[in-house]
């Protein structure tokens, strides 16, 4: 497995990332790097093995929660856009999206 | 300060005394909520230079110190009522900035505070402010901090561990008597063993994820870091329970007392040999030619100890540790890319000065403010989640991470808990690794299978090794069985004094 740099500036599109030349590089350099250590991965039978994405699905099964479906969160607009980067009566600001 | 206490404490001394001698000397009334605060606000600032805090608000611990005050006025007890302790900065705060060590939410002020947090608020702790680690969690040497990194208290060229690092020093150089910390690989358990304290990473689920800044959510664990399994139990026993409404990975075992064993000799044994009857499974692949020796003789030396208690040692095999790193390395990155594109510089957060259009300003605010190694993890995980390699890669790691779940019930079949080292080395130079996270990741080898299983591990003070560092003695028991870890280290503790030992010049 070896990463390409066009298939790493796809990759940071892809997690909106903009990198610079330099950083592509290392990025390449080190993504490949990685990938030498995930191949021994490849040589394991999993045929037929249940993914494991809950842990404690190994304990037994795990049912997911439904709660009424009733308002539990005061509105904290103001606290919630304290930390925001630009408001204005508010709303979020962002440059215009549609022409 | 009561009139009527006959022993009241001297105010230098109030660092030195851990949750349960603090809990009882603030019930006496020997000393108060407010006094302590003040004491290791004062200490805090004395030892900046350690990098274990990010941010303080004396105003408000002082606030807080007071209400705990009223309570105990009022007649109410309780073991955490006026015990000052840290927050680790990725459990978001209302009262404190919370960035996750990262320039993205630098200045960050939640409207909420995390239920772990809410719960030790309640119980009447006292919060002295928001601890170092590394960038979103993502590293095992503090040094991924974009503010710099935490100096480990035992000899400060060297690492704490991380990512919880700054709890850890915290907790080592006595400028708080405990800390939360999470732990998604190790994060808890490997700067607890560096740092010479305890810390446990309970099961999966056991602590409410709400409010912890997300890096890898099947993996996320909160739990306290302190000088004890004593005081450990004591701080978890506040955390610890479910969130049905706002976590739905918490699990819904009722709260559980964690002391409740502690001082107990294990089922069937006498005092005389408390250990008697447990057996200790010890993994091969935990003791081989990968581990520095200093390490493997602290902790033979700790095992020696539990054997003199009544403890029997067994030879176990947990025979896919190897694979517990790829697997890692694709599961927690995976996770991250996809909780880290909330960061978009519109909603809070760093938004570049510069930019175009929408999505120039994602890209820009993005890669000025995350860190090499974040980058690095979101782009390893946006390549595992696309189209084409998500069977080859993140699928294989799921399969895998059942393979290293099921080696562990195999493994429990034969013995009651497992035990090992915390990490192959004692705390490296700081730098060491900073440049090569490819032998930063190798060296989460032990703590890593039982993150992806979702199983309780503890770490406790075992001895020193190489340069008078500390090394850890790691537990690793079945689901749900925090409480008797914590049994068991504390039998330990009670034989041995390696926590007691403090950094040179504390």
């Amino acid at each position: 497995m070896s990463l390409t740099l066009p298939e790493i500036e796809r990759l940071a599109h892809l997690a909106r990332l903009h990198l610079s030349p330099a950083q592509a590089l290392d990025a390449q350099q080190r993504l490949n790097g990685f990938f030498a250590l995930v191949e021994q991965m490849q040589a394991v039978d999993t045929t037929g093995v249940e993914p494991l994405a809950h842990p404690a699905a190994a304990l037994g099964d795990v049912a997911l929660r439904l709660r009424p479906d009733v308002a539990s969160e005061p509105n904290l607009r103001e606290a919630n856009q304290r930390s925001a980067p630009a408001v204005q009566d508010g709303l979020y600001l962002v440059p215009r999206v549609i022409e | 300060m009561s009139a009527t206490s006959s022993t009241p404490t001297a105010t230098a001394e109030l660092h030195q005394m851990g949750v349960a001698e603090l809990g009882a000397a603030l019930s006496a009334r020997q000393t108060s909520a407010t006094e302590v605060a003040q004491h290791l606000l004062a200490r805090a600032q004395a030892h900046r230079g350690l990098g274990a805090y990010l941010a303080q608000n004396e105003e408000a611990t002082l606030a807080q110190a007071a209400a705990a005050d009223a309570r105990l006025a009022a007649g109410e007890r309780g073991p955490l009522l006026g015990v000052p302790l840290a927050h680790k900065d990725v459990l978001v705060t209302r009262d404190f900035p919370t960035s996750a060590g990262s320039k993205i939410l630098q200045g960050y002020r939640s409207p909420f505070d995390a239920t772990v947090v809410a719960r030790l608020a309640a119980a009447g702790a006292v919060t002295l402010g928001k601890l170092n680690c590394d960038e979103f969690a993502m590293g095992s040497g503090n040094d991924q901090s974009a503010y710099g990194p935490a100096h480990n208290p035992w000899d400060v060229a060297r690492v704490p561990g991380g990512s919880s690092g700054g709890s850890a020093v915290a907790v080592a150089a006595r400028l708080a008597p405990a800390a939360t910390g999470t732990d998604t690989g190790g994060s808890i358990r490997q700067p607890a063993s560096f740092c010479g304290i305890t810390g446990i990473k309970p099961s999966y689920g056991r602590c409410s994820r709400y409010g912890l800044v997300a890096y890898a959510s099947s993996l996320d664990q909160a739990g306290p870091m302190a000088r004890s399994a004593l005081d450990c139990a004591l701080l978890l026993t506040a955390m610890a329970g479910p969130d049905p409404d706002r976590d739905s990975t918490s699990l819904e075992h009722p709260p559980e007392d964690y002391t409740r064993l502690l001082g107990q000799p294990w089922p069937g044994a006498s005092a005389a040999r408390p250990l008697q009857g447990l057996r200790i499974g010890l993994p091969r692949e935990f003791f081989g030619p990968g581990c520095d020796a200093d390490v493997l003789a602290a902790v033979r030396a700790a095992l020696d100890e539990c054997e003199r208690l009544g403890a029997t040692l067994l030879d176990i095999d947990l025979p896919r540790t190897e694979l517990s790193i790829p697997a890692y390395y694709i599961i927690a990155p995976a996770e991250a890319s996809s909780n880290l594109s909330r960061y978009d510089g519109v909603r809070y957060g760093h938004r570049a000065a510069e930019y175009g259009d929408l999505l120039e300003l994602y890209k820009r605010s993005r890669s000025e403010a995350f860190g090499p190694e974040v980058q690095r993890r979101i782009l390893l995980g946006t390549y595992v989640l696309s189209h084409g390699y998500y069977d080859a890669y993140y699928l294989k790691a799921q399969q895998i991470r059942r393979l290293i779940a099921q080696d562990f019930q195999a493994a429990f079949a034969h013995c009651d808990l497992i035990a090992g080292p915390v990490a192959p080395s004692v705390a490296w130079a700081i730098g060491a690794k900073t440049e090569d996270p490819l032998s930063a990741y190798l060296a989460d080898i032990y703590t890593l299978p039982a993150s992806l299983a979702g199983l309780p591990g503890l770490s406790l003070p075992a001895g020193f090794g190489a340069a008078a560092m500390p090394v850890g003695l790691q537990l690793i028991g079945n689901y749900l069985s925090e409480a008797r870890l914590l049994q068991v280290a504390h039998q330990l503790q009670l034989v041995s004094d390696w926590h007691t030992r403090r950094p040179p010049g504390v």
